[in-house]
């Protein structure tokens, strides 16, 4: 099953070198995969996962292991950042 | 006392400056900077007078943490009857200049009258005088800075000035200090101009002039502070490294990016204009539009964007003096300069914002300005015969020109320079301007979060992000995550970053502490720096007082329920795509809430209960 993720600020060096330009890159995950899956074979550091979004909607941090991804869906994360 | 104690009071008119001592009174119930300028401004100017009129004053202000050891003690506000609005003008800014004010030994400088010619005043710790400013004038903010140091042959003397945007009374224009930090919004700069007084020159050398109540308190409260910024992944890493501008991408994917006039919520191009895009190497000449991050004084964030250009940008090919290193965009600027208009190169967005540091005007209400030109030249409102070239949205070139146009005051540039209500409503169609009170949104869509549509309608100053700043909770789940669409809590939600925001302004300090810090956080810091007790409870009774103040001003200039309202475009227009497909603004469930939490008649009006409760 393929999904997009987006590893925004400084998580971009979890994506593969020639996506990071770009932020973005197509991923195959097993059907059933959670947010959390992701999160974790991709080795991104959990802690640094502070806006997690679906499709542009917020997971919240208790909600990510249940949250099963879907064929096509856009999981976006970044680190704290914030602005103004 | 973190007070000086002392306001200079120059009339313009007469060339005199005079010393008087700061009401304390008035300190104690309104904290200093935003608060306590807007009591003296509301005790001595008729709410109703012309923006323009000698008969309006201009202050200039610092608060009790501003030139002290607390994290981000530079800020200083100008504060004034603004002519975009017509109604409160209160913009805030960093940079040096604010602790050197203070460093001088004064509290603020209140400007009255105007003066017959250009002057500038130079202020030398307790020493003030009018100079001629004659040889300054028609000069732009970069120069003018230079000249002064030049003439006066001190480097280290800070300059708030006005480039020729406020000269010509550009309804939005800046006071820019220390090259590219600026009193940005609300036009204080074209109130300025309007006395003809260039600069406000200033070199603070006094120790002995203000200093903590309670000192070894202060020194543990301001390194207690320091370290929670620092520990903050947002203020100890985020802001430092990426800025403002990281927000580009996380706001296009929740789908509130205003794109092209408000008429879509996503921008194809968001990603070429982003923090993250300021870091990549560009294809022409392989370096990056950032160079480096910068600080204001006293601050341990650092979230400031120094840029340079690449020097064969066709903007600036043949113009070697936007070649070096300077302001480089912020969130705002950039969305406003590239999204609003569907203008996707960042290069070009840099070279704007550099005009606008430069000359001295507002990149928010300038490139929103220019999204509502472009679509009324889309719709064969506006000719190029008028413009005097095409104005599609997304090009480039047409907005590299007028920000041209803007800064000289030339052309299709003194249309521009009125801002987009009066442009819209000169054109037949003041519905497409993207404002409240006659002030331009910021990056935000009103539509997408529900809170920052009420927090625009309700602002004092009209829209704005810096004085309820709901995309925290809405987006960034700070202090607690809230949906954007949601509707329940945003009142009370509001209502609290409101208060807060304005104890926060009138302290001395960056809003971007709040990042991390809570009043929890502030007020140690406070309470140490000044006499008195500054209970968390009496610090945001402060805050609502000064809320209510600023309102009150505002409803006796002719303000009134009807001026808290949002565009018909996000009443009535659904947002196209994203996550917040077919959201309007649900303003009208919320705002009799609000104005309920306020104290406050349905009518929007103060009652004599709230009065009396805050003493205003």
């Amino acid at each position: 099953m393929k999904i997009t993720l987006k590893l925004f600020a400084s998580l971009a060096v979890h994506l593969p070198r020639a996506a990071r330009s770009r932020h973005r890159t197509d991923l195959e995950v097993e059907p059933g995969a959670t947010v959390a899956d992701v999160i974790l074979q991709q080795r991104i550091p959990p802690g640094q996962c502070a806006i997690v979004l679906v499709d542009g909607v917020w997971v919240a941090p208790p909600e990510r292991a249940a949250r099963v991804l879907a064929e096509g869906e856009v999981l976006a994360i970044w680190p704290p950042v914030a602005g103004g | 006392m973190a007070w000086t104690k002392n306001v200079l009071r120059v009339n313009l008119e007469a060339g005199t400056c005079t010393t008087e001592p700061l009401n304390l009174q008035w300190a104690q119930d309104y904290l200093g900077q935003r608060g306590l300028a807007t009591k003296y401004l509301v005790s001595e100017i008729d709410p109703k007078v012309d923006p323009f009129s000698p008969k309006n004053k201009l202050i200039f202000v610092t608060g009790p943490l501003t030139g002290t050891m607390a994290a981000t003690g530079g800020r200083y506000s100008v504060v004034t009857k603004g002519p975009l609005t017509g109604a409160i003008a209160c913009s805030n800014s960093g940079g040096y200049f604010g602790a050197e004010l203070k460093f001088a030994g004064w509290d603020m400088v209140i400007f009255e009258g105007a003066s017959p010619k250009p002057v500038y005043l130079l202020i030398n710790d307790g020493q003030a005088e009018l100079v001629d400013a004659s040889h300054l004038w028609g000069k732009t903010v970069w120069e003018t800075e230079e000249i002064i140091k030049t003439q006066l042959q001190d480097p280290q003397i800070r300059v708030a000035s006005i480039g020729r945007a406020g000269e010509n009374r550009v309804l939005y224009a800046a006071i820019v200090n220390d090259l590219h930090r600026a009193a940005g919004r609300s036009g204080v700069g074209a109130v300025m101009g309007s006395k003809s007084l260039k600069a406000v020159a200033v070199r603070g050398t006094r120790t002995d002039a203000y200093a903590p109540a309670n000192p070894e308190a202060f020194f543990a409260a301001t390194e207690a502070g320091k370290k929670v910024l620092a520990a903050n992944g947002v203020t100890g890493q985020g802001l430092p490294t990426y800025g403002t501008q990281v927000l580009m991408n996380v706001i296009n994917e929740l789908g509130a990016l205003p794109t092209r006039n408000h008429r879509e919520v996503q921008f194809e191009g968001a990603h070429d204009i982003s923090g993250e895009a300021m870091h990549e190497k560009r294809p022409t000449d392989g370096k990056t539009n950032l160079v480096t991050n910068g600080a204001c004084f006293g601050c341990t964030i650092a979230c400031g964007r120094i840029s340079r250009m690449d020097p064969g940008h066709f903007s600036v090919k043949d113009k070697p003096q936007y070649h070096g290193a300077s302001g480089g965009v912020e969130y705002e600027a950039a969305w406003a300069l590239g999204a609003a208009n569907g203008v996707n190169d960042l290069e070009a967005l840099t070279y704007a914002n550099f005009l606008c540091n430069e000359d001295g005007f507002d990149p928010i209400t300038f490139g929103a300005t220019v999204g509502a030109a472009m679509e009324l030249y889309e719709m064969g409102v506006l000719t190029e015969q008028e413009v005097g070239f095409k104005l599609p949205f997304g090009s480039t070139e047409a907005m590299v020109k007028l920000a041209e146009l803007t800064a000289r005051g030339e052309g299709f540039g003194k249309v521009m320079g009125l801002g987009s209500k009066r442009l819209c409503t000169k054109y037949g169609h003041p519905e497409l301007s993207m404002t409240v009170k006659s002030q331009e949104f910021p990056a935000y869509d009103g539509r997408a979060l529900q809170g920052m549509g009420l927090a625009y309608a309700t602002n004092n100053r009209g829209a704005c992000h810096l004085r309820g700043y709901m995309v925290s909770p809405e987006v960034l789940g700070i202090p607690v995550k809230m949906e954007p669409q949601a509707t329940e809590g945003k009142p009370a939600m509001l209502k609290a970053f409101q208060d807060l925001t304005a104890v926060v302004d009138s302290a001395g300090i960056c809003l971007f502490t709040t990042f991390a810090w809570g009043l929890q956080d502030i007020q140690p810091q406070i309470q140490a720096a000044c006499e008195g007790d500054w209970s968390e409870e009496r610090l945001l009774l402060v805050g609502e007082r000064i809320w209510n103040l600023e309102r009150e001003f505002n409803l006796a200039a002719g303000f009134t329920k009807k001026d808290d309202n949002l565009p018909p475009r996000l009443l009535k227009e659904p947002a196209q795509t994203g996550p917040q497909k077919g959201a309007v603004s649900k303003l009208d469930v919320m705002l009799p809430e609000y104005y309920q939490l306020r104290g406050w008649t349905p009518e929007g009006v103060p009652t004599a209960e709230t009065r009396k409760r805050l003493g205003v």
